[in-house]
């Protein structure tokens, strides 16, 4: 009964979607109001519907309702609660089922915190987001239905992949979804404003907020993501530009492009046509990044069941929405024309600046991860290392940390860059100063080490200097901006020292024997035998000491899990606050108890991450602005009153 | 030339420079760290990049996987049913690799014929084959 109910429940999504689809926008064409009004009640019923069939999947995986194929391709009887209830978004189809869901609360929030919004406008962005409901929920019913059923009904299901049973990857997919989903606010807002012909100050600042949260949304499931790669995955590499992870870093990159573009078109009118522009290129990321994901078309390390129908489907959906929102965009763009001249001497210049290189960075990093399917079609076959996103990313990040800086030294509107370079003088001397002491500490260094050392060093020098010196350092925008860039500073430090003065060891250890790994002695006393509810592990032993005193004792597991027949690397990790010691168990190499260890020392690792916690924090920050607050309420105010005399 | 023209044409030479600069780079980088992927079949009549890193994918052969003593150096061969390539392999081999399995390898051609790999890749999942691999076994099914 439940998963008919289930089904049923997408079917009703699938005509309210139609519904929040057409009506609104017809109400607009024909400026009807009844029909435009029908907008808001419409998202909240599609948000409930969705919701509850989201619910009902649960349920099914809490009952271990095997009839349904879904439920027992990824579930079975030893499978333990919490897993899964996490299971029911854990592979393709409840995924996806996910997704449209968070599209719903996104629209339903959108219609619920939109007062500043006149009706016509809103009438349209729910419109347009109800078109890309639609998308998505005909994509759930007709390539990736969860609750098609089976018959017989087998006894026992096949288990969830073991690589998904873990904290990181149960939250990794929700935040990401929150992130591209919320994107397409954003988009949204872009393609209504093009259908419009008119955009105004008002409508970006509130299309701002939703960017920022849907940016650190983001920005926290690539960092969950990576943290989860390099425990979990049991290889200690924390970002591998696998196709996969670099589908959730291309919107990342484009989004960090828009929120700073959106800074300067929400103060003045200028740089409108690009906003726009930036926000479709943004959420065709993230359809990209789905259809990288899941039709298996690209080589990846990360493996997803691939099935060509799902691909070409996410293709129709990409060159639907893109194609048309940029279709829409060559014929009225110029309606949207920037009236206000840009003075070159001022921060707005340096945004422009910051937007082209975000830009160009996701370009190159576009052309790597699909470059490889354009050889295939001309029957070669490559791929492309990860030396060559590193390089680049590398090249492209130079200009970013020497600008940064400057960009938040300058003034909009006017302002001297002479005077402003002298200003950072003296930033710049601390910074050679504190960067020769790091030299001194931690030498040898490389070229790249020194100069994301530097280039982290000059970037939290300046941005602190800069908010004592601010006359509004109690603001949040001012405060939100300083903590995501110190985020920046954070990571490109922490980052420089992880990649170039780590170890990495493969070592044959005998039980008893100690070997010594960057001034760590690591005993391996042997492997015994643990037994859990769906797996069994041969768990190691290694004990660390520095200089003879016993720092931890780390228990690696080399997991074997009978449903799926699948053995698995548990690493062990110490995490430190200045480094982690990650020891994972390769296999048993003879007769003596001899193993195969891998063992690496990796410095401030854990900072780094911590540097993205601080960017999304600074997101989040901004987003308590009294300015903004202030604006909103006054236009909120306006807009009340225009109905007000309309009634 | 008025001051503004000339700020203009610094400016837009610069982004020319700078434009420049970003592809010679991208060029190169994308050069050195473009990867062909070669079948055994295609190892075994020499169609394969010399002194250079490329990716060798196939199936590990039944019963070739032998340990060299007390040390983690591995070899195996590679095969895609109608031509085989030896390969060696320092270090901690991935969770699923095994015989009769899909893999990718990454390493050079040596002197002496064995490919020496840095890198073997198996993949997460145990039904999942590599697209690249999967190919090479049809073509060879097909012959």
């Amino acid at each position: 009964m439940l998963p008919e109910i289930g089904q049923f429940l997408l079917v009703l999504a699938l005509l309210l979607a139609t519904a929040l689809t057409v009506l609104p926008m017809l109400g607009y064409a024909r400026n009807n109001e009844t029909l435009m009004q029908t907008a808001r009640p419409l998202s909240h019923v599609l948000f409930i519907t969705t919701m509850a069939s989201f619910v009902i999947l649960v349920v099914l995986f809490v009952q271990q309702d095997f009839s349904v194929r879904y439920v027992a391709e990824n579930s079975s009887l030893e499978l333990p609660l919490r897993y899964r209830i996490t299971a029911a978004w854990g592979a393709h189809e409840g995924s996806i089922l996910m997704w449209v869901t968070v599209q719903a609360l996104w629209i339903a929030a959108v219609a619920k915190f939109s007062r500043s919004l006149s009706l016509d406008q809103i009438a349209r962005v729910l419109s347009v987001l109800g078109f890309i409901a639609l998308g998505f929920v005909a994509f759930v019913l007709f390539a990736s239905n969860p609750f098609e059923t089976i018959f017989p009904v087998p006894l026992d299901g096949r288990d969830l992949n073991p690589l998904l049973q873990d904290f990181g990857m149960i939250m990794h997919p929700p935040l990401l979804y929150f992130g591209y989903v919320g994107l397409s606010v954003a988009f949204a807002l872009s393609v209504a404003a093009l259908i419009g012909g008119e955009i105004n100050e008002q409508w970006i600042r509130w299309s701002r907020r939703w960017t920022n949260i849907a940016w650190a949304f983001l920005t926290m499931g690539i960092i969950l993501g990576s943290w989860w790669a390099y425990y979990e995955l049991g290889w200690g590499g924390w970002w591998f530009w696998d196709p996969v992870e670099n589908a959730s870093f291309l919107p990342w990159l484009a989004g960090t492009a828009l929120i700073h573009v959106q800074a300067v078109s929400e103060r003045k009118n200028a740089f409108r046509g690009w906003t726009v522009l930036l926000a479709i290129i943004a959420f065709s990321l993230c359809i990209l990044g789905t259809f990288l994901v899941r039709s298996g078309s690209i080589t990846s390390v990360h493996s997803f069941a691939a099935d060509p129908f799902r691909g070409i489907f996410i293709l129709v959906l990409l060159a639907i929405y893109s194609g048309g929102a940029l279709t829409l965009y060559t014929f009225r763009a110029n309606q949207l024309k920037s009236r206000d001249t840009i003075n070159l001497n001022s921060r707005e210049t340096l945004m422009l600046a910051n937007s082209l290189i975000f830009i160009t960075a996701t370009f190159t990093v576009l052309l790597g991860t699909l470059f490889p399917m354009i050889f295939e079609a001309v029957g070669k076959k490559i791929s492309v290392g990860a030396p060559y996103f590193g390089l680049m990313f590398f090249v492209l990040m130079i200009p970013m940390a020497v600008l940064l800086p400057l960009g938040s030294q300058l003034k909009w509107h006017r302002d001297d860059v002479m005077l402003a370079i002298k200003q950072l003088v003296p930033y710049l001397l601390i910074t050679t100063v504190l960067a020769v002491i790091v030299w001194f500490l931690f030498k040898p260094l490389n070229m790249r080490a020194i100069a994301g050392i530097y280039g982290g060093l000059w970037v939290f020098t300046a941005t602190v200097g800069q908010w004592f010196k601010h006359p509004a350092r109690g603001s949040a925008g001012v405060i939100g901006m300083s903590v995501a860039h110190i985020g920046v500073a954070v990571f490109l430090f922490s980052m420089s020292m992880t990649e170039h003065k780590d170890t990495e060891k493969d070592i044959l250890m005998q039980p008893g024997s100690t070997h010594q790994v960057a001034g760590y002695d690591f005993t391996f006393t042997g492997v015994d035998r643990v037994q859990q509810e769906n797996y069994q592990a041969q768990q190691g032993h290694v004990e660390v000491r520095r200089e003879g005193r016993l720092i931890t004792t780390l228990n690696p597991q080399k997991r074997f899990y009978p449903k799926q027949q699948m053995p698995m690397t548990e690493a062990a990790i110490y995490a430190g606050w200045t480094k982690d010691i990650y020891v994972s168990l390769g296999e048993a190499v003879n007769k003596e108890g001899g193993w195969a260890v891998r063992i690496y020392i990796k410095p401030l690792i854990r900072w780094m991450w911590f540097g993205g916690i601080l960017m999304l924090s600074g997101a989040i920050i901004a987003l308590f602005s009294t300015r903004i607050k202030r604006q909103e309420d006054k236009q909120r105010d306006r807009v009340m009153e225009q109905q007000l005399k309309l009634s | 030339m008025t001051p503004t023209r000339k700020k203009r044409l610094i400016l837009i030479s610069l982004v020319v420079m700078g434009v420049g600069v970003a592809t010679a780079i991208f060029l190169t980088a994308f050069k050195d760290n473009m990867m062909f992927f070669k079948s055994p079949t295609e190892v075994s009549q020499n169609d394969f990049p010399e002194n250079r890193s490329f990716r060798l994918g196939g199936m590990v052969k039944e019963g070739s996987l032998q340990r060299i003593d007390n040390s983690l150096k591995i070899r195996f061969s590679v095969t895609d049913y109608g031509a085989d390539v030896q390969v060696e392999y320092e270090g901690i081999l991935p969770d699923l690799f095994r015989e009769g399995q899909g893999v990718v390898t990454i390493g050079q051609m040596r002197e002496d014929n064995v490919f020496a790999a840095e890198e073997v890749l198996a993949k997460h999942d145990e039904n999942y084959m590599p697209p690249e691999v999967s190919n090479i076994l049809q073509t060879e099914a097909q012959q």
